[in-house]
Formats: structure tokens, sequence, C-alpha cells
């Protein structure tokens, strides 16, 4: 066993790791602007909006045409494949708008679930195939990192050891095809909050699930100062009957990473889930405050809770 | 699936007290072979009355020692011997504010089908030994797994056995209330250079905390000890590089083990660690036998042995300062003006 193959230069770990640094200095977070034409759909239904190619277009614009001090909170924005290639009502793309504003383009590159046979309804992520020669070409259009989720979800026998490792090498997959691209990867376990389970046990899965990721990542030579952890905060399921305080998800959540994620890992950006606005919110600060030690910065990369309400003004018009 | 240790603080407690701030660990645990080499190359005979004399020596230094010791590691026969006051030697280490361990490996054995390589023996009765060393003063334990570094060593197989191997020990550890030390050595054979050596490394700690994690290993309440990546030049960044990316903030302490460095190297290359700008989360500190022995060793009589020995005290524990980064997640300001009073500990020292 012998390092004769480094799996990156010099230059490309440099690359990757100042394109990281940049998402999350300075406590910047990420935008999550990537919702699927199906989960778009959703969402403009809730506000009576027809899912059209140009409604999309349009919600994205106002998103994106606020003024550049919004560069000072969001240090990157995820975008769905149409969007990277859609410009606003003056005919400019939409990339080199967030891009001049000193803001780093991301893309979604998961092509959604795949039922794992012989599970309890356990799924991997779809989108190896030709991930590589897509990778080059988003990078030549302006996109420097990318964003893959894998799901896991928590029952009596669930997540399966299958579904842990299966969804931690596909991640490592993702992950080392990214960055030989030039694309930093935002790897995102998510462990879903549906269940009635409560806090310590969707803690002991996060631990399980993230000591499975960062020895796949570490398994396909994955250079961790160039990427991003997007994981879900540890919280009880939807269902269940205990309710706990900030404090007590900041202390469950920050356990679990400082269990489990090398301090070489630049940035900690945490997904929204199933959380309000203001849940998120609370949770995020109160995860700061935590005194355990918490060598990366932490941060956020939310989609709903940031958009919500900015939903809501169409309903007036 | 959750599983309960009812002991956490315990050992977390036992952890944190060996790597505090300042300290470092004391190895004394050589057995009556490996201590026969020292003794002789001083022209002493290696029975069980000098061997004792000599731990002694090390154990009851004055007070001076107090703050650079934060654990002692004794093999079996030494945890049962008494100073000339008749005070058992844990009782003499806890005196002195140290926390008592025990090796409780037993030796390596080799691994078939592969190049030399080995794993480590001592699982068997392992559970009734910790609690017998726990109820006679140990709270913390060592076991040394060996990784060869070669042309085609270390193999999948022996990282993935030794891996194994030291979660085994370390699960029984702390059912028995003892903090285990968890020692993956990496022995260069032949030449090899310090990128190979980093990403060696890299892949044995990976497996090492992955192992940890699937045997469900209370990382708080254990200590690492590994090598220090040699050779040379640029030892401090590949040293704290390889943790950085494998070993979890949760991690209270990394102890370095002294292999095959002179004193002087091991004081030198400790300090370029502590002062190396990459963020660490864990205390980074020693544990040093040859290192902390060999000068005093060499000296005429027990008060000159002592005072070399406490001498060599003053090196290594003013380097193993840890920093704590306060990180509030938004500004790594905090952690410049860590890092700038680190600095000047040692300018002004």
């Amino acid at each position: 066993m012998a390092h004769r193959f480094p799996a990156l230069t010099q230059e490309q770990k440099k690359e990757l790791s100042e394109i990281a640094q940049r998402i999350v200095a300075n406590g910047k977070g990420i935008l999550a602007a990537d919702e699927s034409v199906g989960t778009m759909g959703n969402r403009l239904q809730r506000i009576k909006v027809e899912n059209t190619e140009e409604n999309r277009r349009q919600f994205r614009e106002i998103l994106f045409s606020v003024d550049s001090s919004i560069n000072q909170s969001i240090g990157g924005v995820i975008l769905f494949h149409e969007t990277l290639y859609q410009k606003d009502s003056q005919g400019k793309l939409f990339r080199n708008i967030l891009k001049e504003k000193g803001i780093v383009v991301g893309i979604k590159l998961d092509q959604g679930a795949a039922p794992l046979a012989g599970t309890n309804k356990e799924t991997t992520i779809q989108g190896l195939d030709g991930l590589s020669e897509r990778c080059a070409q988003y990078k030549k259009d302006g996109v420097d990192f990318g964003k893959w989720r894998a799901v896991l979800r928590i029952t009596d026998q669930c997540p399966s050891s299958l579904a842990i490792q299966e969804n931690a090498n596909a991640l490592a997959r993702y992950a080392s095809i990214c960055q030989q691209n030039g694309l930093v990867p935002i790897v995102e376990p998510e462990v879903i909050p549906d269940g009635d389970h409560d806090l310590e046990h969707c803690q002991y899965v996060t631990e399980k699930v993230l000591a499975a990721v960062y020895k796949a990542l570490n398994d396909h030579h994955v250079y961790l100062e160039g990427t991003l952890l997007k994981p879900n905060m540890v919280t009880a399921g939807h269902a269940c009957t205990k309710k706990y305080t900030p404090e007590q998800v900041a202390m469950a959540t920050v356990t679990a990473l400082h269990r489990t994620v090398p301090a070489a890992v630049p940035g900690i950006c945490f997904l929204s889930g199933g959380m309000s606005e203001e849940d998120a919110t609370l949770n995020l600060n109160a995860i700061n405050l935590c005194h355990l030690p918490k060598p990366w910065k932490l941060s956020f990369s939310y989609g709903r809770a940031l958009l919500q309400t900015r939903r809501q003004p169409r309903r007036l018009l | 699936m959750p599983y309960q240790y009812p002991q956490k603080k315990e050992l977390s407690d036992i952890a944190q007290r060996i790597v505090a701030p300042g300290k470092g660990i004391l190895a004394a645990d050589e057995s009556t072979g490996g201590i026969a080499n020292r003794l002789q190359s001083i022209g002493t005979k290696n029975t069980e009355e000098n061997r004792r004399f000599y731990r002694q020596l090390l154990l009851t230094a004055d007070d001076r020692v107090n703050p650079c010791i934060g654990g002692v590691i004794l093999f079996h026969r030494t945890l049962y011997q008494k100073a000339d006051d008749g005070r058992p030697f844990p009782q003499v280490i806890k005196s002195k504010g140290g926390v008592v361990g025990i090796k409780v490996d037993k030796g390596v054995v080799p691994l078939a089908g592969t190049n030399g390589e080995t794993t480590t023996q001592g699982l068997d009765g392992l559970s009734e030994r910790c609690a017998q060393y726990k109820t006679d003063g140990a709270d913390s334990a060592k076991w040394r797994c060996v990784l060869k570094l070669g042309e085609h060593t270390p193999l999948a197989l022996t990282i993935m056995e030794n891996a194994n191997i030291l979660a085994r020990y370390s699960s029984i550890c702390q059912q028995n209330g003892i903090a285990p030390i968890v020692k993956p050595e990496i022995l260069p054979d032949g030449d090899h250079d310090l990128k190979r050596c980093q990403y060696v490394t890299e892949k044995v700690l990976a497996a090492v905390y992955k192992a940890l994690s699937d045997h469900h290993i209370y990382l708080e309440g254990t200590l690492l000890k590994p090598n220090m990546i040699t050779p040379g030049h640029e030892i401090a960044t590949a040293t704290v590089t390889a943790p950085r990316r494998t070993v979890p903030p949760a991690v209270p302490g990394i102890t370095f083990l002294s292999g095959g460095q002179r004193e002087e190297e091991e004081s030198i290359n400790l300090n370029a660690v502590n002062k190396c700008p990459l963020l660490k989360p864990w205390a980074l500190t020693f544990s040093y036998g040859r290192a902390l022995q060999a000068s005093a060793l060499q000296k005429e009589n027990r008060k000159a042995a002592q005072e070399e020995y406490i001498k060599r005290h003053g090196q290594p524990p003013r380097l193993s300062r840890k920093v704590h980064p306060k990180r509030s997640g938004s500004n790594g300001i905090s952690i410049s003006r860590s890092l700038k009073n680190h600095y000047t500990v040692f300018n002004n020292g």
C-alpha cells in the first residue's frame, strides 16, 4: 500500500480548499435554491401559482436580485440544473448575477432515490453515471461546488447497516468525482425526522452514519479540507411526544459531530429539514453557543427556512 | 440500539486529568526483558530489586515533577511493588496527582499470509484482569499495536485486524472503569518518505476510529498514543495534519510516543507540533519512556539521577499547552488570539 497514486495535485487541493473556505467565511451560509421541478410544484401550489418554467424563473429572480449586501450572509447558492441556465428579465444569467455579488455557485448533482431491495423501504441515491462529464461541464459553466443528498430514516430496524454503508459509499464516490473536476462536494447524509424516536436515539444514529461517511471518504481518498458537511441537526422525530429545548438539540448535535467529524473539515452547514424558520434559527444559535470544542465553522444551508416567508407576499397579489 | 455506559463521567474525568494543561505521561512499563537492555547499559544486573529501585527513583522524584505528570504507565509487576517507605507504587503516583496506568497487552503475534506483520494478543480474561487492576489502583491502560511501514505493508488485513483488536480492548477497559490509551504504532521498515508515512498514518487512524465507533467506544474517555510522522523537515505539519483528518475532536488528548527519537529531538518536535498553526482541538502532549529516562540512567547516584529526570520534565511539558479555541462558528479572531498567547509563552520561556 503506497501513496503512489495521489488523487489530487497540490494546486487542485489549494483550489478546493479555497472554495470551501469562501463559502463558509465569516459566518456565511448557503441558500439551497435547488428544488427540483416537482418540489417547486408543491411549493408554488400552496400559493396558488402554476408550476411553469417562467414562474420558477421569476421566483428565483426575486431571490437573486436582492442587493449586494446579501453576500455578507450568503457564501454560496445551490441551484437546480434548469436554474443554472436561466436569466433574469434583463437577460443576465443568474449564475453571473450571483458571482458578481461574490457568491459561490453550486449545483445539485444527485438524481433521486433508488430502493435497496431486501430492506424496509430504504434507499440509496442515483447519479454517478456520467457524473464526471457533468461535473466538468458545470465547472466550465461557472459552478464551484456540488451537492448530493443521501437519505436515511429511523425505525425499529432502520437504518440498516447496508443502508448506511451503501449511502456512505455513494457519497464518497460522488465526492471523489467532484474533486477530480474542481468542484467542492457538499456531503449531505440526512437522517430524516420522520418517526417517534427521541433525541438520544437520533444522536446515536447520526453518530453511526457520520462515522461511516468519514470512513468512506477516507477510503476513497477524498481531500477533507476541500469538502463541506451538510448534516441534519439532531432532533427528536416529528411524532415524538417529548419536547426538547434548543439547548438540548444543540448539545446532542455538537456531541454527535465532535465524535465523528474530523477537524480538517472546514465547515458544517446544517440543513433545515422539517424545522420551521424560527426553530432552525434558534437551534443554530444554540449550537454556536454550545461550549463543546467546535473546530469547524458552523452555519446553515437552508432552503425552506429562508424561503417560506418570502413566498407569502405572492398570495396578496 | 443505544448502548449505555454508566461510567462515562468517570472515564472522561480520568482522560482529562492525564492530559490536563502541561501534563503528559511517563511510560515506565518496560517488561522484564525490555528493561534488561537499559540496566545492562549502565552495568547493572537485571534483578527484581534493581528494577524496583530504578522505578522508585523515577516515581519518588520530588514535587517539582508533579505539574508535569498526568499519568504513569506501569508493567504488571511494578504495580505491586513498593517504595522503601512501604507505600505501594500506585499510591506514590496518586499522591503526586498522577493517574496510574497499566500495560495490558501480551505482545505481538504473527498474522499468517502476511510479510511479517502482526496483531497483538491479550484479550482472553481481559475483563477480569481489568477489574482486578481497577481495584488495585489503576485507572487507565495501554495496548500497543504495531504496523510496519514498508513497500507493501501495512496490508488491509493488518490494518483491519489491529484496529478491531484496539477497539475490543478499549471496550473491555471502559466496561471496567479504565480509560484506554489506544496505541497504533507505525514502525518504519526501510526507507520511507514523509508523505508516505503521513498517508499510511491517516489510513490507519481512519480505520481505528471507525472500529472504535463500531464497538461503541466512548471517545471522550480514551486517549490516543500515536507516533509522530518522521522524518524531518515538515514533521509538525504532517504530524498534525494526519489526526486533523481522522481523529474526532471528542478525543481529549493525543500523547505522542517517543519511538526511535533522541531526547532532544523529541522535545523539539513536540514543541514544533504544538506551535503548528493548524487548528488542533485535542491536547497534544507526550507519553515518553526513554526520552525522560535515558539521561537520568547515566547519572552516578540516586540524587543526581532524580535531578536529571526532573530536568527532562522541564522540556516537554512547557510545550504541551493545549490551545483552547473558543470557536463561535463565525470568526477566527478568538483562535488567533489564543494562538498568539500560545506563541508568547514559548517566545518568553
